[in-house]
């Protein structure tokens, strides 16, 4: 089915207007908008623009290749892949769980993981859009003149991304594209110098992260009717959560809410992720849009990442994040709040959570001593869900008697955000939009809403051979000369 | 008694590509050989990356003189070392910085900047999976050769189009 604003009945009359590429995301999209004469917006789409295939060409290679193969698709958040396969494939070698030690060093390196990617994006990518305005001009959208405005914001938002990285480095080696996790466990374990380096900036970095809440805070008060109104849309939500209820990010079972905040299920299995989610495919986009298989197409979209983890949970297991997570809350007035700008809030939330979880996984004598990597009864698949910045993020594998994978599916967070990033969009274009006339700084407003997200839009254009695809040849005067049709 | 300055030797590129591994490779050698090299009149920090980016300026800190190093297309034979300013061109919004726009970046966040050079060791294959070429490889040997005289001297020697007659600066204002 077709959503409002998705598709225009008769487009070929109409204006095209494209915003393309969008801009301090990671990956490469556009979004297009279709207008009439007198400026009525009659569809408004994300598209997605690349192309990957990683779930085809991992097909065939052994098993253990794949947590190193697989985090090639992004250079943001490889970590995220890299611990996703290795937990799906401890399921073949038999590691369930990991041993203690594997598992600390795996969430340490997932902690950094979280803490250097929120970091990025609210400090690099997003912070001009809330510090100067949506109105800002072109060359103060960046890092560089927040450090112009704000030199210690930006100081700050640079040294902690470079300590999460930092954590990344010395768990699995380098900062970007790593070789901690392995099936069945970890490669290496932190030596005690290791600890040391990171904890002699664990607490400056708990406290900086704080401050990034209270930025955020204060940001988000300062025009608060525009930071709950701008591109508002309500959804359903899902996470893992911890079995009391918890955020969880490494691991743990599945719940998920509807839009008033009702529980729709509650710690299922990672195992059985398939018995709630479908993906459907549409033609205009190389990206899938899943929803909850007992709700439907029409009904069933959600989102994930830290809107949805932050007020699916029941709390935070650290002090400082638990208690701005209430605040938070309060701010709502115990509602769920579906402002796409809460983004921002809440991830800088994570950040402080991530910060905590890494300062005192520290003292933790695991992580400099004990087994590495588990076995046990061989398997032939595995699921690993984890909670990756962006979101809820899910790997699938079978695995052959010859130790190839047959099959492999991944459904990564921006793809579960697809069709509320649409929305997103949609609400864009009937607040400011509709009948008005075009500048760039309002179609700038569509870039900060998809901003909002954190959308990776590489890693969320990972399949091959289940889209819809139309390849047409044309000759030099533009003529159609062939045309071949695939369904989806 | 005064401390030595502290140098940083920064090479970047990617070691799977060619003659883009020339600055990792530079670095690799340097380390080895500093470790059984002795006393230096320098304290020296060396480090290495894909590309330069923002939070690299943080590195930076509390640094008297930075060598960056890298492979370069435009470089005259055997290699280019040259005195680097501070400059802001755009590249601070991409996913690799200049050396140049790093400094600015440092210089903006209100870090003193270290005096700056660029070795850069002309490349020209640099195709995914390949090895360095013979030729460029030569050319590391050269580089590397110089730079050991300099650390050894405890003074930045420039050499090639980019270096100018007094061009030798051994204090940490020199680039600002």
């Amino acid at each position: 089915m077709a959503f409002d604003l998705e598709t225009a009945a008769n487009p070929q009359n109409l204006r095209r207007i494209a915003i393309d590429p969008i801009s301090r995301v990671e990956g490469h999209g556009k979004i297009t908008l279709l207008l009439d004469d007198d400026g009525r917006v009659h569809q408004a789409r994300l598209h997605i623009v690349e192309f990957r295939g990683f779930e085809k060409f991992i097909q065939g290679r052994p098993y253990w290749e794949a947590p190193v193969m697989v985090q090639r698709l992004c250079g943001i958040c490889p970590v995220s892949h890299q611990i996703a396969a290795a937990k799906a494939l401890d399921h073949v070698v038999g590691a369930t769980p990991p041993p203690p030690s594997a598992e600390k060093m795996r969430r340490l390196m997932h902690y950094g993981q979280i803490l250097q990617s929120h970091a990025l994006h609210f400090f690099f990518l997003s912070s001009p859009d809330l510090l100067f305005g949506f109105d800002a001009e072109i060359d103060r959208r960046d890092i560089v003149a927040v450090a112009a405005q704000y030199p210690e914001v930006a100081r700050q938002g640079i040294a902690l991304r470079k300590w999460g990285q930092e954590a990344i480095r010395l768990t699995s080696g380098k900062r970007v594209h790593g070789t901690g996790a392995i099936p069945g466990g970890i490669n290496k374990l932190l030596s005690a110098g290791e600890r040391d380096e990171l904890r002699a900036s664990a607490d400056q970095m708990v406290a900086w992260s704080k401050d990034a809440v209270a930025l955020v805070k204060k940001l988000a008060y300062a025009n608060r009717a525009q930071f709950e109104q701008f591109g508002l849309f309500r959804s359903s939500m899902m996470s893992l959560v911890r079995a009391d209820g918890a955020l969880e990010l490494y691991d743990g079972g599945l719940r998920g809410r509807d839009a008033d905040g009702a529980v729709m299920f509650d710690h299922v299995s990672d195992q059985k992720y398939d018995t709630l989610i479908r993906e459907e495919v549409k033609s205009w986009t190389y990206m899938k849009f899943p929803y909850f298989t007992r709700l439907g197409r029409d009904d069933g979209w959600y989102k994930v990442g830290p809107l949805a983890r932050v007020q699916n949970c029941d709390f935070l297991s650290t002090p400082l994040a638990e208690a701005e997570r209430r605040a938070f809350v309060d701010a709502s007035g115990g509602k769920i709040c579906h402002a796409p700008l809460a983004y921002h809030w809440t991830r800088m939330i994570e950040m402080l959570h991530a910060a905590e979880l890494i300062r005192d996984l520290l003292d933790d004598p695991d992580l400099l001593v004990g087994e590495r990597v588990g076995s046990g009864a061989r398997g032939h698949g595995g699921v690993g869900v984890i909670e990756a910045p962006r979101g809820t993020l899910i790997h699938q594998y079978e695995v052959g008697d010859d130790d190839l994978i047959t099959m492999c599916n991944l459904i990564v967070s921006t793809t579960h955000n697809n069709q509320a990033m649409n929305e997103a969009v949609r609400a864009v274009a009937r607040q400011y939009i509709d009948g008005q006339r075009v500048t760039e700084a309002l179609l700038n407003r569509f870039e900060i809403v998809i901003r909002a997200f954190d959308p990776c839009l590489s890693c969320a254009t990972h399949a091959l051979g289940k889209m819809p695809l139309i390849v047409e040849l044309l000759d030099a005067g533009g003529a159609p000369v062939d045309r071949l049709v695939r369904g989806a | 008694m005064t401390r030595p300055p502290r140098w940083l030797v920064f090479g970047v590129g990617n070691p799977s590509r060619g003659d883009d591994a020339l600055g990792p490779l530079f670095i690799e050698r340097l380390d080895a050989w500093s470790a059984t090299a002795g006393d230096l009149p320098i304290a020296l920090a060396t480090l290495t990356d894909f590309q330069w980016q923002i939070e690299h300026a943080l590195d930076l800190i509390d640094v008297d003189v930075v060598v960056f190093v890298d492979s370069s297309v435009r470089a005259e034979p055997p290699f280019e070392l040259g005195p680097l300013a501070a400059k802001f061109d755009a590249t601070h919004s991409t996913h690799t910085l200049s050396p140049a726009c790093l400094l600015a970046v440092a210089e903006r966040l209100g870090q003193t900047i270290p005096e700056a050079w660029l070795l850069e060791i002309p490349g020209h294959a640099f195709e995914l999976g390949a090895e360095p070429s013979m030729d460029s490889r030569r050319r590391l040997d050269a580089a590397f050769e110089h730079l050991r005289s300099c650390l050894i001297a405890g003074r930045v020697e420039p050499r090639g189009p980019t270096a100018k007659a007094g061009d030798a600066i051994t204090s940490a204002q020199g680039q600002n």
